[in-house]
């Protein structure tokens, strides 16, 4: 090792030490930075992280119309079985008969909240939610049917 | 003004009249004892919660604010809490070594207690080898833990030793040339004489560039002596569960613990008497004005502050760099700090004869 590689060695150190200190610097006298949200005190003012990920919901505008066709991606999508879809067969105006969603099953128990779903719902009818107080006494209860009752395919959405 | 040192005289003047001075001697003694119990005590509070609350502040947390006002109280509930625990001994443990060793680690940092001067006159002993008599009585206290790791029979704990053997031993040279670099300047090894040669300016500002690099050198080298990190391969969480310390459990583990952190003090003190002027008020050459209005500042003050601003360095240290490998340790030794600080002691030597210095 020549002297001039040692120097810049001790230098380069140096400067790299001192620039980690200054972050943990910055931090230090800068306790607005802090993030911890102390849960159960701030339950109404509790704020989340903008990708943090709690259930999968189902979309419900005001007419109570949804956008699932039933298609069933988001159940092949699913790596672990979560979304179970029940489909049945409408009659069309025209006589035709016509595939439509009749209960959406979701295991909340099982979800890892991977979003593989979400992104291969075609119609965008499932999002993800930020609830995540979701302890039950019976896990019979983690298993949620995401349609709401009397809901139907919104028009037009194919 | 109400200062350590008119209250040591008050005292002493008290004993003296009343009970004889063999008595007044005795009384002193067990008095000193107290006093520095009791500072073990407040220490070892204080910074636990220190370190607990800084730590979290530097990793954007909030840390401990659930016990006490803000947390206060959180560790001496801790305290009462391994007070309360078992201390175990294993049973392949060496009974005898095993619970000899956290006395060692302890006494040890009592013993440097000795001749560290907190205030103006403030001193338990004023011994004429004051820092050499803190470097070799320091490093007693890596025989406790080589007995700790021997005596546990657990391979992580001898391994915790062993390291901490290897790191102590080899970060005490260039922490000792570090000191001897100052001593150049000041001539004497006594506390009170170092002390007073920094009257009219801290060594640090006074000894130029070479009082600088022995600063750095000296921190590191004792953030590596006292097994805190970067430099905490011998205790380890991720490796060796706890190092030498695994099998301990309750108040013997306590007095590791508060050992680890009373040679943080103390380290941090000889730090503060070394480069910063001990309990010397922050004094500029000759201006008389400027120098009496530092004074009012009472010198225990001065004394503490300097110390916990040194500890909040260390702690800083700790909270930003990732542990280093064993073998990066020992290079960092032996290949950087003593070259350097054998080269910076040379350079001090040639400050101190030409008289560059104030």
């Amino acid at each position: 090792m020549s002297i001039q590689q040692y120097i810049q060695d001790v230098y380069g150190a140096i400067k790299s030490l001192l620039k980690g200190m200054c972050v943990t610097g910055y931090y230090f006298l800068h306790p607005k930075e802090i993030i911890t949200e102390q849960y159960p005190d701030n339950r109404a003012t509790l704020k989340l992280a903008e990708r943090f990920k709690g259930e999968v919901v189902m979309l419900h505008d005001e007419n109570n119309e949804h956008a699932c066709t039933g298609c069933t991606a988001c159940e092949l999508a699913c790596p672990n079985g979560t979304i179970k879809i029940i489909t049945q067969f409408d009659i069309t105006p025209e006589g035709k008969k016509k595939k439509a969603l009749n209960t959406f099953v979701y295991h909340l128990e099982l979800c890892t909240m991977c979003n593989l779903c979400v992104e291969a719902c075609p119609t965008g009818a499932i999002v993800m939610a930020q609830n995540f107080e979701h302890s039950v006494y019976d896990r019979k209860q983690l298993i949620k049917t995401l349609n709401k009752p009397g809901s139907k395919l919104r028009a037009g959405v194919e | 003004m109400i200062s350590l040192e008119a209250l040591k005289n008050e005292v002493q003047n008290w004993l003296q009249l009343h009970v004889g001075s063999t008595m007044a001697l005795i009384a002193e003694s067990v008095l000193l004892g107290i006093l520095v119990i009791a500072l073990f005590a407040v220490l070892g509070l204080l910074l636990v919660f220190m370190e607990r609350k800084v730590s979290a502040v530097m990793q954007i947390r909030l840390g401990p604010n659930r016990v006490g006002p803000k947390g206060w109280l959180q560790t001496s509930a801790d305290t009462l809490k391994l007070m309360l625990k078992e201390g175990l001994t294993p049973d392949g443990a060496d009974k005898f070594l095993f619970n000899l060793a956290p006395f060692i680690i302890m006494i040890a940092a009592m013993l440097i207690m000795v001749p560290v001067a907190f205030a103006r006159n403030f001193q338990i002993w004023d011994i004429n080898i004051g820092v050499l008599y803190i470097s070799s009585v320091a490093s007693i206290s890596v025989i406790a833990i080589l007995m700790a790791g021997w005596s546990s029979n657990n391979k992580y704990s001898l391994l915790g030793a062993m390291r901490s053997g290897a790191q102590i031993i080899s970060y005490e040279l260039s922490a000792g040339i570090a000191v001897i670099t100052m001593i150049i300047l000041t001539g004497s090894l006594s506390v009170n004489d170092i002390i007073a040669s920094q009257e009219n300016g801290w060594w640090i500002f006074k000894g130029h560039i070479p009082a600088i690099i022995a600063f750095v050198i000296f921190m590191i080298a004792v953030t590596a002596e006292t097994n805190r990190a970067p430099f905490d391969l011998a205790e380890a969480e991720s490796e060796l569960t706890a190092g030498f310390h695994t099998e301990y459990s309750g108040m013997k583990f306590a007095l590791f613990f508060l050992a680890e952190y009373i040679n943080i003090f103390i380290v941090c003190a000889v730090a503060a008497i070394l480069f910063f002027g001990g309990w010397m008020p922050f004094h500029i050459g000759h201006w008389q004005a400027f120098n009496h209005i530092m004074d009012y500042i009472p010198s225990s003050i001065w004394f503490f502050g300097k110390t916990f601003f040194l500890i909040g360095l260390i702690m800083w240290f700790r909270w930003t760099f990732p542990r280093l490998r064993i073998d990066q340790l020992l290079n960092l030794e032996w290949k950087y700090l003593l070259p350097i600080s054998l080269l910076n002691m040379l350079l001090m030597t040639i400050v101190a004869i030409l008289k560059w210095y104030l």
